[in-house]
């Protein structure tokens, strides 16, 4: 078999300008790793291969600049590649594109031979419980964006003021996060790429104990080791885990045969429960609680101040099996109270479906198969929908991490290579040519890859002034003007 | 004989031109451009002497290199490949107008290169760093020889010989894009355990297997040489040479 192939890899690279000098026209929606990713491997793939990357903001990277944390740098690396890709002479960068207001979904299938979706989840997981819509309570997602200067968010103005206590509800990575940031010293933040108006909020922040509330337990817990090791080693920092909630079960014990990583986080917790020793009573410290079973079933209003969250009443909970070595998180009725003034969800993200786009509201995904994205005709049978593909969140839901990606990026690729020998895409498409003449027909302020390098190039400048690495434009209107600077 | 050699060894190269890849021939790298590049800028004019002006001292460097057997033994390991390779020439002959162009293009656009490294070559003498033999064994199953120099990390190595190993965070061990899998435990035994650190990032590696590790965590050493390390794809079927990664 490899020999077949390799005859047929040969013999298409010496003829390579016959087959592929066809161009094939590909316009990716949404720029973050997912986008990246995919572009990066469809042009390595195919030399006939011409790609458009389209975002909604004016910058690209999607939550690898607005996702991850201003203390994790390293992980922002990836953004170099990124812009290699964004350099080859084949691909382009289109940022302040919005897909479903300057421009359909009917027409970019229109223009191009392949539409890849690949603008993740920017929407949330509902609790559903009352009291949701309080003010002083934030998903995640929206604290995570206000931080990073996310353009949407920056007016969030959270506030950190009316006392010492916030909740989180979640303990994945996310949940880790915002924590940090919330009770890292604010010094430590400073030399970060924190947005300013953050900075000068947290300084200004009272709040020095963060609870961490899961439904389940340790064994349950969806944060990952490298996190937690830097978490449990911020200086002044107190962890506090009762020990009684480090006791495994036998079918937790199950679980962390089968799973090397809930094993050594289990491992961490405890040896951070046993090492965490008496409280000192240092009225400035900080303290990170994880608080295990417990779900909550309604958030508290203020007495003092109407339409404010005050608290939130949690129930306690045990775990049921679930079958196939899952375990659920099940009340027991008892409840107790848990008093603060901020309250940020982090128990997921959710897509956002678009008109023209076949969507499954239950997961949250639009439905597709290993990529290729399927609507239901009207007789309710399966049909794929020819040149549309999904990767990344949108495809997988919102899980994993950025090189995750890469894989779904590499089976999208083989899925249109599949579509590109099976002769799916015989007609002749417009491609880039066509999208800038819709554009200026528009009169869309398209953003390209110079115009991002511009606003790169004075966010540093802004930046090295205060010994940051960036000091980041946080309002559409300066980032279209500094995309728009000679 | 020598001919002979020097004709497969010519048939060799000429395979590996589609690739984009760094050889190392006594401290000289050669790059070889892709394929579609070269047809892009094969419209320059070239006259047949220039063209012979330009192979001569390519081909007097390959003479006078002593080296030429560590090239020939390469080029013997894939004899399979170059077999078929041969066998493409012969029956699906190109047009001499476009081999001639290729070549032109191939010689034209590295005879600076090929000129400058000629002296440096002649200068640098007897300098050698020890290397160690690495083989990759890529998404589809492809095997890739390389020559690693004692001290550099496997995804730096992987880079330099093009390799298609992706490294996000450019060996910061913030992330585990350039996961390989040792393909023999004697060799995953041979390596240093893995901190805390790089085990942290392993846990999150797709395809995790129990002899896995990160490429920029792997220097190579004397011991490691003739290790087999393979690329886990979404994609790829692991049964290699009957290579079954357990579950972890």
């Amino acid at each position: 078999m490899s020999r077949r192939y390799l005859a047929r890899y040969l013999v298409s690279r010496y003829f390579s300008s016959s087959v592929s000098s066809r161009p094939l026209h590909v316009c990716i929606v949404g720029s973050g790793p997912a986008g990246f990713y995919t572009a990066d491997k469809l042009l390595k793939a195919h030399e006939g291969a011409r790609v458009d990357i389209i975002d909604r903001l004016p910058t690209p990277f999607g939550l690898v600049r607005s996702g991850v944390a201003p203390d994790h740098p390293e992980t922002k690396i990836a953004i170099n590649q990124f812009s290699r890709v964004a350099q080859h002479e084949r691909c382009s960068f289109y940022g302040n594109v919005k897909l479903g207001s300057d421009l359909l979904l009917s027409e970019l299938r229109d223009l191009y031979h392949v539409v890849v979706l690949a603008y993740g989840a920017e929407s949330d997981k509902d609790l559903g419980i009352p009291g949701e819509s309080l003010s002083g309570i934030y998903s995640a997602r929206e604290f995570v964006w206000w931080y990073n200067g996310h353009p949407d968010y920056s007016s969030l103005k959270p506030d950190l003021k009316s006392s010492d206590t916030a909740v989180i509800l979640g303990q994945g990575n996310v949940a880790l996060d915002v924590a940090r940031i919330l009770l890292r010293p604010r010094t430590e933040l400073a030399s970060t790429d924190i947005a300013r108006h953050a900075l000068s909020a947290l300084e200004e922040s009272s709040i020095r104990k963060v609870f961490l509330v899961g439904r389940r337990g340790p064994v349950q817990a969806a944060l990952t080791a490298k996190e937690l090791r830097e978490v449990l080693g911020i200086k002044n920092m107190h962890i506090r885990i009762k020990e009684t909630d480090l006791t495994v079960t036998p079918a937790d014990e199950e679980e962390m045969k089968n799973s090397r990583i809930r094993k050594r986080i289990y491992e961490l917790l405890s040896k951070a429960a046993a090492a965490a020793g008496t409280s000192e009573s240092d009225p400035d410290q900080r303290e990170l609680h994880f608080v295990f079973f417990r779900q909550p079933d309604r958030f508290l209003e203020s007495n003092e101040r109407k339409g404010h969250v005050s608290g939130v009443n949690l129930e306690k909970t045990i775990l049921e099996s679930a079958g196939s070595g899952k375990q659920l998180a099940v009340g027991t009725g008892e409840f107790e109270d848990l008093n603060c003034s901020l309250v940020l969800k982090a128990i997921g993200y959710k897509s956002v479906p678009i008109n023209g786009l076949p969507f499954d509201h239950k997961k949250g995904v639009v439905p597709n198969v290993r990529g290729r994205v399927v609507s239901q005709t009207v007789e309710g049978l399966s049909q794929t929908e020819r040149g549309l593909y999904v990767c990344g969140w949108l495809k997988r839901g919102p899980v994993g991490i950025i090189a995750t990606n890469l894989y779904c990026a590499e089976e999208m690729v083989g899925r249109i290579s599949e579509d590109i020998e099976e002769g799916v895409f015989t007609s002749s498409k417009e491609g880039s040519k066509g999208l800038m003449q819709l554009l200026e027909k528009r009169e869309v302020k398209k953003v390209d890859f110079s115009g991002w390098e511009k606003i790169d190039a004075k966010e540093k400048q802004m930046g090295s002034e205060k010994n940051k690495p960036r000091e980041k434009l946080v309002t559409w209107e300066d980032l279209l003007a500094a995309a728009a600077a000679n | 004989m020598l001919f002979n050699r020097l004709s497969r060894l010519g048939s060799s190269i000429v395979k590996e031109l589609p690739r984009e890849r760094h050889f190392s021939m006594r401290g000289m790298r050669i790059l070889q451009r892709s394929y579609g590049q070269y047809l892009q800028s094969s419209e320059s004019e070239h006259h047949p002497c220039q063209y012979h002006e330009m192979v001569k001292p390519f081909i007097g460097y390959v003479m006078l290199n002593d080296n030429i057997s560590s090239a020939i033994n390469r080029e013997r390991e894939r004899n399979n490949d170059l077999a078929l390779a041969q066998t493409n020439l012969v029956t699906c002959p190109m047009p001499q107008r476009q081999t001639r162009s290729f070549h032109e293009a191939f010689f034209s656009s590295n005879h600076h290169m090929f000129s400058a490294s000629y002296s440096t070559a002649s200068e640098k003498g007897g300098e050698e760093t020890e290397k160690i033999n690495v083989i990759f064994v890529d998404k589809d199953g492809e095997e890739i020889h390389v020559k690693v120099p004692i001290g550099m990390n496997i995804l730096e190595a992987a880079h330099e010989n093009d390799i298609e190993l992706e490294g996000a965070c450019e060996g910061s061990l913030a992330c585990s894009t350039c996961h390989v899998i040792v393909m023999d435990t004697e060799y995953y035994n041979k390596l240093e355990e893995p901190t805390d650190e790089e085990n942290d990032m392993l846990d999150l590696a797709f395809g995790l297997t129990e002899t896995s590790r990160l490429g920029c965590q792997v220097i190579a050493k004397p011991e490691l040489d003739g290790v087999r390390l393979a690329i886990p794809s979404a994609t790829r079927n692991f049964a290699v040479d009957g290579f079954v990664p357990k579950p972890h």
